[in-house]
């Protein structure tokens, strides 16, 4: 295993702590929980406080989203394991700033037990709590069990507009309804070429034979829909793209925003290859693209492929994707 | 009719621990057939620290709180609040008996079932560790008028059978059920932790009954 770690046991901590190191303008580390990272200005009395979190392993994602209008406050799991409800609990009452506080996360089973124990344990404390649980997985469930779905980098497109809003002076129940409004006008989907390891397993747990690609493919490895021959860049744009349309009420004359990620491995020259296709492939069904955001910025470890994210905008979506923001992983310049 | 002092059991806890970090790579790699592959080292991990701090001395309860505060304020992922709220639940049925026999015991495992099903979402045959949970508690309620060494065999006959019924079964819960049928033919790996820590559990009773 080609791999840079201490003891598997530490990798977290370990992470965190140089993550805060190479962050300090952007973020601090909560004095009261060593796995909460805190913008600066979390907190900020009389706004709307921005709160995710979720699983190590996919850096820039989680706490790379926590800065200046975007997230207040992430909670840091394992590697691809949910933050514990203690916590989101912790992150939540350091982003409230009396004006409550939107837990904006991915659905999965831990994440929804553990953030629905948190929001529980701050109620108690007198913290109005709203949540959006994003699924914008396209390949994870069937389009009518929605709910199933998985949330991937969708979410990165939500907290850009749910802390947009937030800093509009927006109360809890707008920011909550835009970005509910943010994930449902958003679909993805995941393309893998090569498998990820947990370090402390030692090898993948999973497997993409050689020549091969699994269409679909989830941020922790969970199967696709299909294991194909590998294609070319552009054929692999092209069939990203379909999946992403066919789902959507995509007609021509519409405005997108567009995320293509790499999952860790893939060089970022090959996810521009994938995005040039697919910035074509839109522009003929004459649907423009407002703004794209190419890098690696929802990773799965090492694992090799690529997720497109295509976002519907109406005019409050495309002002608020627009607003200044910055943070260690996305800046936004006015 | 046996029963087993509740002082002096936070030794059979630290045997329940020391079974799950025994087998965190085997856990770890049921996991990653049709999950995220670190069901093993996250239960190791938790379990591993809640062990260094339970005293052989510590009651049942005791040593049960220990690893829901492990669980829930360190490990996090689903099981941390699916085992927390069964240890922790489990706990408040043994809290302040100074014996626990078999009815008791019964009782226990069942308020455990219940705190994972009122946290969790999962029901019985979604191919979840209450898959092996369940039919331990319906066992130990059939057989606790019995008497504990009879409760005790047929916990972990059904916690065993439970777990590997779940081998053909397609998962509705949890990561895996994405899948749908592809879920089939691996065993769950939470129903093999689960049922790891019950078999542990009733033979490091059956060992101190008297």
């Amino acid at each position: 295993m080609q791999r840079l770690f201490n003891d598997p046991d530490d990798i977290v901590d370990e992470t965190v702590s140089g993550f805060v190191r190479a962050h300090a303008d952007h973020v601090t580390l909560s004095p009261d929980n060593p796995r909460v990272v805190l913008a600066k200005g979390c907190g900020e009395t009389g706004r709307v406080g921005i709160v995710t979190g979720g699983g190590s392993g996919h850096e820039p994602a989680f706490m790379g989203y926590a800065g200046e209008r975007m997230v207040d406050a992430v909670a840091v799991g394992e590697l691809f394991s949910s933050p514990t409800a203690k916590a989101f609990l912790e992150a939540i009452r350091a982003a409230d700033g009396g004006a409550g506080v939107a837990v904006l996360y991915g659905n999965y089973a831990g994440d929804n037990m553990n953030v629905k124990m948190a929001a529980r344990m701050a109620a108690k404390e007198g913290i109005e709590v709203l949540t959006v649980v994003a699924n914008d997985d396209v390949c994870s469930a069937p389009i009518d069990e929605r709910a199933k779905r998985r949330g991937v980098a969708g979410e990165i497109l939500m907290w850009k507009v749910g802390g947009a809003k937030a800093a509009t002076g927006a109360s809890l129940t707008e920011v909550q309804a835009t970005a509910q409004k943010a994930i449902d006008a958003t679909r993805s989907v995941g393309v893998g070429l090569a498998p990820c390891t947990l370090p402390a397993n030692g090898k993948p747990n999973f497997d993409i034979p050689g020549g091969k690609m699994e269409v679909g493919i989830g941020h922790h490895g969970e199967p696709g829909t299909e294991v194909a021959d590998l294609e070319s860049a552009d054929a692999v744009a092209d069939r990203m793209l379909k999946i992403v349309l066919d789902d959507h009420d995509l007609a021509s004359g519409d405005r997108v925003c567009v995320l293509l990620s790499g999952l860790g491995a893939t060089p970022i020259n090959e996810l521009y290859v994938v995005y040039d296709r697919v910035a074509k492939g839109l522009e003929e069904k004459g649907i423009s693209v407002h703004r794209p955001f190419v890098g690696n910025y929802f990773t799965s470890l090492e694992m090799m492929g690529v997720t497109l994210t295509v976002m519907k905008l109406d005019d409050e979506l495309e002002a608020l994707i627009d607003a200044p923001a910055s943070a260690p992983g996305m800046a936004v310049k006015g | 009719m046996a029963s087993f002092e509740n002082a002096g059991s936070g030794a059979m806890v630290r045997k329940v621990a020391a079974a799950v970090v025994e087998n965190r790579a085997w856990l770890s790699e049921i996991d990653g057939k049709i999950g995220d592959g670190d069901h093993g080292n996250n239960m190791a991990k938790g379990f591993g620290r809640a062990a260094e701090r339970i005293s052989d001395g510590d009651t049942l309860d005791a040593a049960f709180a220990t690893v829901t505060d492990v669980l829930m304020g360190e490990i996090g992922g689903s099981m941390g609040p699916l085992y927390g709220m069964f240890f922790s639940d489990m706990a408040d049925v043994v809290a302040g008996k100074e014996r626990i026999d078999a009815p008791t015991f019964a009782a226990m495992l069942a308020a455990g079932a219940e705190g994972v099903m009122a946290i969790g979402e999962a029901r019985p045959g979604d191919k979840c560790l209450l898959d092996a949970l369940c039919p331990a508690v319906t066992a130990a309620e059939e057989n606790a008028a019995k008497g504990f060494p009879e409760t005790l065999v047929a916990v972990r006959k059904a916690a065993e059978d439970g777990r590997d019924a779940t081998v053909d079964m397609i998962a509705q819960i949890g990561r895996a059920s994405r899948l749908g049928e592809r879920s089939r033919g691996v065993q769950d790996a939470g129903a093999t932790s689960c049922a790891l820590i019950l078999v542990t559990l009733a033979d490091a009773i059956e060992a101190r009954l008297s």
